[in-house]
């Protein structure tokens, strides 16, 4: 049996950070999966998306399944410029209270839009948009995965990653 | 940051999603893919299944023939045990515009994919965790994380499965209950050590 879970490139900050980029990604995987422990220099709390290719058109869309603690929501976005890992589930101001895991799923073929699924929370209540929350996003482009940017934004206005966040991305390859 | 890295060992694999299990990255096998052709299928099926895992992985990326706007329940069932009132499904589920649960003693609702009434060219995402399914003293529970968006729809699912039974899986046959799977999806099979 092939052994086929990999790590392809992994960051951990050393300096506060707009975005991170993962690029020249290998088509030689099946899947991808992004693993994320973030946190933001901003004073409130931010929310975390993906960009495939470069593309900053608004040719993203995500519906979302969001618990708080006390309710659960839905929600949705459409036509917007980048893949959200969670509409309504932030990252704060501390590293390890916000986890994201996002599969990208046959990231590499040429035939299909791109799904991909998140997992994501935020454990802290210091600040607003904690819970758990489940989310799937279309990237409405058939070309090959090979670049993806992660960023950190909120209202429109981007913010920096903290010192510390990490990112780790994994290819998972299909027999 | 720099192109790709070479591979390390030795990293604690959080990201395979098993809560519940440890494992080391080049624990997870590839076991078999199938990839949907021309014409469609109407299930597809993973057979000789070896016990030598201790968890199964499925994932897909899938749409489906039929003609519900939004998403198809799909079964997976095991062993060719085909009675439904053995399975047990809960689940919760997002459409955008609220958030609702049930769950039920009958129809299978392993997980969640598009029907062919969405955006084209738009295929469904689902990880199915089949969890210590060749342990022959209890039954098995399946996990899954599911679904689609269709920029303006979605839905999402979070979903669990009871399989009232304590053989080991050894086959799986996963179906639509909405038309047959579409071209180009694919579904893999991964075993995790």
């Amino acid at each position: 049996m092939a052994k086929t879970y990999e790590p392809i490139a992994t960051t951990t900050l050393g300096s506060a950070t707009a975005s991170v980029t993962f690029s020249s990604i290998s088509g030689t995987y099946t899947d991808l999966i992004l693993v994320i422990f973030a946190a933001t220099t901003h004073t409130s709390s931010t929310f975390t998306s993906l960009q495939f290719n470069g593309d900053t058109g608004t040719n993203y869309s995500a519906t979302e399944l969001y618990g708080t603690g006390t309710s659960a929501l839905s929600g949705r976005d459409s036509n917007v410029a980048r893949g959200w890992m969670g509409l309504d589930i932030s990252i704060s101001n501390t590293v390890g209270d916000s986890v994201t895991t996002a599969h990208i799923m046959n990231y590499s073929n040429t035939t299909t839009y791109k799904t991909f699924l998140s997992r994501s929370n935020r454990a802290s209540s210091s600040l607003d948009y904690s819970g758990t929350n489940a989310t799937v996003a279309l990237w409405r482009n058939t070309a090959a995965i090979t670049s993806i940017a992660v960023k950190n934004s909120r209202g429109g206005v981007e913010y920096n990653f903290s010192t510390g966040s990490t990112f780790t991305l994994y290819g998972i390859k299909a027999a | 940051m720099s192109p790709i890295l070479g591979a390390r060992g030795g990293l604690s694999a959080s990201a395979y999603g098993f809560t519940s299990a440890v494992a080391a990255l080049g624990d997870y096998e590839s076991i078999q893919t199938v990839t949907v052709g021309a014409g469609g299928s109407a299930s597809i099926t993973f057979s000789s299944i070896p016990s030598t895992y201790k968890h199964l992985q499925i994932r897909v990326n899938a749409r489906c023939a039929g003609s519900f706007t939004g998403t198809t329940a799909v079964r997976a069932t095991y062993n060719s045990d085909t009675t439904l009132t053995n399975y047990w499904t809960h689940y919760l589920r997002g459409n955008g515009a609220a958030a609702a649960a049930a769950s039920n003693n009958g129809p299978n609702y392993t997980f969640m994919i598009g029907d062919n009434n969405n955006t084209a060219s738009a295929f469904s995402g689902a990880v199915v965790d089949i969890l210590d399914y060749s342990n022959t003293n209890k039954n098995t529970t399946t996990r899954a994380l599911s679904g689609g968006d269709w920029n303006g729809s979605g839905e999402i699912y979070l979903s669990s499965v009871s399989w009232n039974n304590t053989a080991a899986i050894n086959n799986i046959v996963i179906t639509a209950y909405d038309g047959n799977m579409m071209q180009y999806s694919s579904f893999a099979l991964y075993g995790v050590k």
